[in-house]
């Protein structure tokens, strides 16, 4: 065990993969010798070679389409993109290659060893275009995996996760948690569960879900609504696509309440979607209706970015709300 | 820091590149005989044969295909027709161990890699036996045994994938390449200068090969580009070039022997621009007649690129009429036998349809699959195709 943040631990994760496996490569913009704008590849060129940790030209759809070609010909590529923001470029190679490179070769060919990185999310006053939360625009498409940490010891463990799952995989990293979230970190490979929600407090009045920074937010938010006595169960949902209905809606089945949150905006949010789904599965366990506590339906903006954010007083009203619908 | 080493100029001076006149590499002329310098390249009888048969093969497999569209036997297709010496030529040169990303009017290349006429047919009839399961629209072929990856509809998106993967292939250091077709259209798709970019900068052993055949669908190649045709923005990458007689089989093949060498051997991506011509409509949905001329279309019918190469086999005494008429008549009757076999195969199971979304299932994909066969077995009468298939399981 050693006491890293979430960068550090990210870092210790590729480090650990490129040690373990020769085909495992790193690259992006500034990843090279510079160790990525956020250091998270820092030390990876200097120990494993320009050949599998470099820079590349500035251009996102050719990141992907080569990490697709890549991934394709076996070997097992970690690509990075800058922001998340900036991850648009590259929409097509995402959505119309990677995703269904298996499907509609019949299985001949994937790009399953293909992991992306990327950093995410807001709070750190990047404004509209280094704040963004993009994880609802890649739901949408089937074949991809999409994954969210929440602090430095799900980190490592996901990311090794993803990197050696079978299927191509987003990784998105909350970077105002990259130095922020602090833990202890197993010095080993571990690998944690793709695909499974994590119920981080058990409760009985209201469940209360979200993923990545937001995870610090609801625990905010939960420790001043259990002053007012009201018992809350909290899930990390981990794994945006495919999600965990079973747990959250076990989880329904028991509060009969639940409030989602993400920083993403609210119409086209995937909290839509998991409102939809549990109201189906849980229609007639319901008290009071599911709650939303999202980011507002406008670009990310910059100065007025504690007001767009749904932070844990909002997420604490919406709690009281459910609670005493 | 800059790598460019500019001179300097005390006055605004501009330059257009028009000192760059890319030469077109000929061997062969109409008739089947050389160009008086120039000198074929060794090509022994056995290749020059199995080429020539994967040319023709190409050929009658297109107008065979294509009349079985007219007739509603097949929903779609596209023919190689004029360009089957760009495709097979480059092909012929690669070692069969070499990869192919191709775009989706290659099926040449596929040919000659030895596809049969019964894994075609299984693909454009999309039965239980199509590699792709029935999932992707005819000619959407792609076979794992021959390095020739699965075609993708969306324009361009295999060129830096082919920079990808030539770049693994250089890691593993078993010496192959990969060779990447595509029009000159998809060329203005970012995907292209993403690709030849990434492939110069990292020293990638990838062959990009454009086949300018006049038109993206109706577009012209004077509305795709101001510039003489594509080859030169290989200059702007530090990349070699060469613009070949996309017609001329003799040419082809040794501009991509060439071009393997510089990329196997010293890691340096090539760039060929093929000058050839689209016979034929740009797919079984498009009229020619509405953006270009018979007379047009009747100049490059003359510059037929197989009447060029059988008239140089005839020349080496290595093809004759009688030759030329039993390969004729044995690959029309068995193109029309597959076919008919092909077109009975059932369809893909219903299963099929959600399985190699991931590696496996997933649970939410589970249940909505079994609420499909549940729905399919209160309307079988509605799904022939599947109703069978849906009495099994939950």
């Amino acid at each position: 065990m050693s006491k890293m943040n979430m960068l550090q631990a990210i870092n210790n994760a590729l480090d650990t993969a490129m040690a373990e496996d020769e085909r495992v490569l790193c690259f992006g913009e500034d990843v090279g010798v510079f160790g990525g704008v956020f250091r998270a590849t820092s030390n990876l060129q200097q120990k494993y070679g320009k050949a599998r940790c470099f820079n590349t030209p500035l251009v996102e759809q050719g990141i992907i389409g080569f990490a697709n070609g890549l991934a394709a010909q076996g070997s097992v590529p970690v690509a990075e993109i800058q922001f998340a923001d900036y991850i648009f470029p590259a929409f097509d190679q995402i959505v119309n290659e990677s995703a269904k490179f298996r499907y509609r070769s019949g299985n001949l060919f994937n790009v399953g060893g293909l992991t992306i990185r990327a950093p995410y999310g807001g709070g750190i006053a990047g404004g509209l275009y280094h704040s963004q939360s993009p994880e609802a625009y890649f739901a949408h498409t089937p074949g991809l995996k999409i994954v969210v940490p929440r602090n430095p010891h799900q980190a490592k463990g996901l990311l090794l996760a993803a990197i050696h799952d079978p299927n191509p995989t987003l990784f998105f990293e909350p970077k105002r948690l990259y130095r922020a979230s602090v833990g202890e970190v197993p010095d080993e490979d571990y690998r944690l569960p793709l695909g499974e929600a994590e119920v981080t407090k058990e409760g009985t009045d209201v469940t209360i879900l979200g993923w990545g920074a937001q995870m610090e937010v609801i625990d905010q938010a939960v420790e001043r609504a259990e002053k007012d006595g009201i018992s809350c169960e909290v899930i990390d949902l981990r794994t945006i696509l495919p999600w965990d209905v079973e747990t959250v809606a076990n989880s329904v089945f028991k509060t009969g309440r639940l409030v989602v949150t993400h920083e993403a905006p609210l119409t086209g949010g995937f909290a839509g979607e998991i409102a939809a789904t549990i109201q189906e599965r849980c229609f007639l366990y319901l008290e009071s209706p599911i709650a939303r506590v999202t980011g507002m339906d406008t670009p990310f903006p910059l100065v007025l970015e504690k007001e767009h954010l749904p932070n844990h007083l909002k997420v604490y009203d919406a709690i009281r709300a459910s609670v005493e619908f | 820091m800059t790598t460019t080493k500019s001179k300097v100029a005390y006055s605004p001076v501009f330059t257009d590149g028009a000192e760059f006149r890319i030469p077109t590499f000929k061997l062969l002329k109409q008739d089947g005989k050389l160009y008086k310098s120039a000198k074929a390249p060794d090509l022994d009888k056995d290749k020059a044969l199995r080429i020539y048969r994967a040319m023709v093969t190409t050929r009658i497999l297109d107008e065979r295909m294509l009349a079985a569209q007219r007739q509603g036997r097949l929903s779609f297709y596209m023919q190689c027709t004029g360009e089957e010496a760009a495709v097979i030529g480059s092909a012929a040169a690669l070692d069969d161990g070499d990869m192919i990303m191709a775009q989706y009017r290659e099926q040449g290349a596929l040919t000659y890699r030895g596809f049969t006429i019964d894994e075609f047919m299984n693909q454009l009839f999309g039965n239980e036996m199509d590699y792709g399961k029935g999932r992707q629209m005819p000619v959407h072929y792609g076979s794992k045994k021959l390095n020739y990856m699965t075609i993708s509809s969306p324009l361009a998106t295999q060129i830096p994938q082919a920079t990808g993967y030539a770049y693994g292939q250089k890691l593993r250091g078993e010496g192959h390449c990969t060779i990447t077709y595509f029009g000159e259209g998809a060329a203005s798709e970012g995907d292209f200068h993403a690709a030849l970019n990434m492939a110069a900068v990292h020293r990638v052993p990838v062959i990009f090969l454009c086949r300018n055949n006049g038109y993206a669908i109706s577009t012209p190649a004077a509305e795709q580009f101001a510039a003489d045709g594509v080859a030169p923005r290989a200059y702007g990458y530090k990349m070699d070039v060469i613009r070949v007689d996309g017609n001329d089989i003799l040419a082809m093949y040794q501009a991509t022997q060439e071009a393997r060498k510089l990329a196997v051997e010293h890691n340096r991506p090539v760039l060929i621009e093929a000058m050839s011509y689209r016979l034929a409509a740009h797919s079984s949905s498009d009229d020619p007649s509405g953006y270009r001329s018979k007379d047009e279309e009747a100049v490059w019918r003359e510059k037929d690129p197989i009447l060029r190469m059988r008239l140089w086999l005839e020349s080496k005494k290595w093809w004759s009429e009688d030759d030329e008429k039993q390969l004729q008549e044995n690959m029309r009757r068995e193109v029309l036998e597959t076919m008919k076999r092909a077109q009975k195969r059932p369809p893909p199971p219903l299963e099929s349809l959600v399985s190699d979304v991931y590696d496996e299932v997933p649970p939410a994909l589970a249940e909505q699959f079994d609420r499909l066969k549940a729905h399919i077995r209160r309307y079988p009468d509605e799904y022939p195709k599947s109703a069978e298939h849906a009495k099994g399981g939950a």
